[in-house]
């Protein structure tokens, strides 16, 4: 349970990674950050103006927490090896969640863009945290291109689906080398429970919280749950079972 | 002569630089990443690198998100 999450040269004590879209105003953020326990947590780059300059950034830096800058809204590995060029120019961190997204309906990761700004963001001396498909075999391959974590969806961003193939992601969990971090479709807190039960490092999440009802309380839920659900996952669970067995001596 | 700023056409004075075009916009580099035509300029050269009639300079920050 107190075994810090691991991350190339970093380590974190909580394994819930927060997202900051959706959220109405910064106070609410605020509070509901707080509440998640989180250490790190994505913004996204985009072009100034006065209504969207600096902000976030400050929230961050007054809570302690390590922005992960990403690449959303790229369509094409050109883009997004530029937005985390950008993002490392603005933020000062080689640290990159790496996103392509393959069209604006389903927002999946296009697996054939992402790959290869994987490898050049690598190569390029990025620290890449790709968000994937559920994907067993492009896990493997994002792994191999030097990526420092595999973020495999549960389902699509923002639709609170959960996971739907949950022995896809335990297949990428038993193979992978470097740790596995359920990112999106998490819709409440038994789902980020299940992601841990299934052996992930870590669970991201943003919209289960920012649009939430009650944006704080949601927040701590999904700290709970991330917590149970390593517990549970260290803890051995029983087989299961056809026929019922007594737990009470018979007589 | 004119140029895209975060795709509005402005018009700076002939040899602008990059730190020109941030102060037409009224920020301090701090937190801001710049583009020119599609190539990051890192803060230690926006004073020395000059712009031309038709460069495209994006401006950005990091915003909510994800």
């Amino acid at each position: 349970m107190d075994d810090p999450l691991v991350i190339a040269d970093r380590e974190y004590s909580s394994r819930l990674i927060t997202g900051t879209g959706g959220s109405e105003n910064q106070a609410v953020l605020e509070r509901a950050l707080v509440a998640s326990g989180t250490e790190l947590t994505t913004v996204a780059i985009r072009k100034v103006d006065a209504e969207n300059h600096s902000g976030v950034l400050d929230v961050l830096r007054r809570l302690g927490i390590d922005p992960l800058p990403n690449t959303a809204g790229c369509r094409t590995a050109a883009e997004a090896v530029l937005t985390a060029r950008l993002a490392r120019e603005a933020l000062g961190t080689n640290w990159i969640k790496l996103e392509v997204h393959a069209d604006e309906r389903t927002l999946l990761p296009d697996p054939v863009e992402t790959l290869d700004a994987a490898r050049q963001l690598v190569h390029d001396g990025f620290v890449v945290l790709p968000y994937t498909n559920d994907d067993p075999v492009l896990a493997l391959r994002l792994e191999e291109a030097g990526c420092a974590a595999v973020m495999p969806l549960g389902s699509p961003i923002g639709t609170g689906l959960g996971i739907r193939n949950p022995h896809n992601i335990e297949l990428i969990v038993s193979r992978a080398g470097v740790p596995v971090i359920l990112d999106a479709g998490v819709g409440i807190a038994s789902d980020a429970a299940l992601a841990m039960e299934l052996g992930c490092a870590a669970v991201l999440l943003a919209t289960a919280v920012t649009r939430a009802s009650d944006p704080e309380r949601m927040a701590t839920a999904m700290r709970l749950a991330v917590q149970g659900g390593r517990l549970a996952h260290g803890a051995g669970r029983i087989p299961k079972r056809f026929w019922a067995q007594a737990s009470s001596p018979p007589r | 002569m004119k140029v895209r700023l975060n795709d509005d056409i402005v018009e700076l004075a002939d040899g602008a630089t990059v730190a020109d075009a941030l102060d037409h916009l009224g920020y301090s580099p701090n937190g801001l990443a710049v583009a020119v035509d599609g190539e990051v300029v890192p803060r230690a050269a926006h004073r020395k690198t000059r712009l031309v009639e038709g460069t495209t300079v994006d401006v950005l920050s990091a915003v909510q998100g994800g």
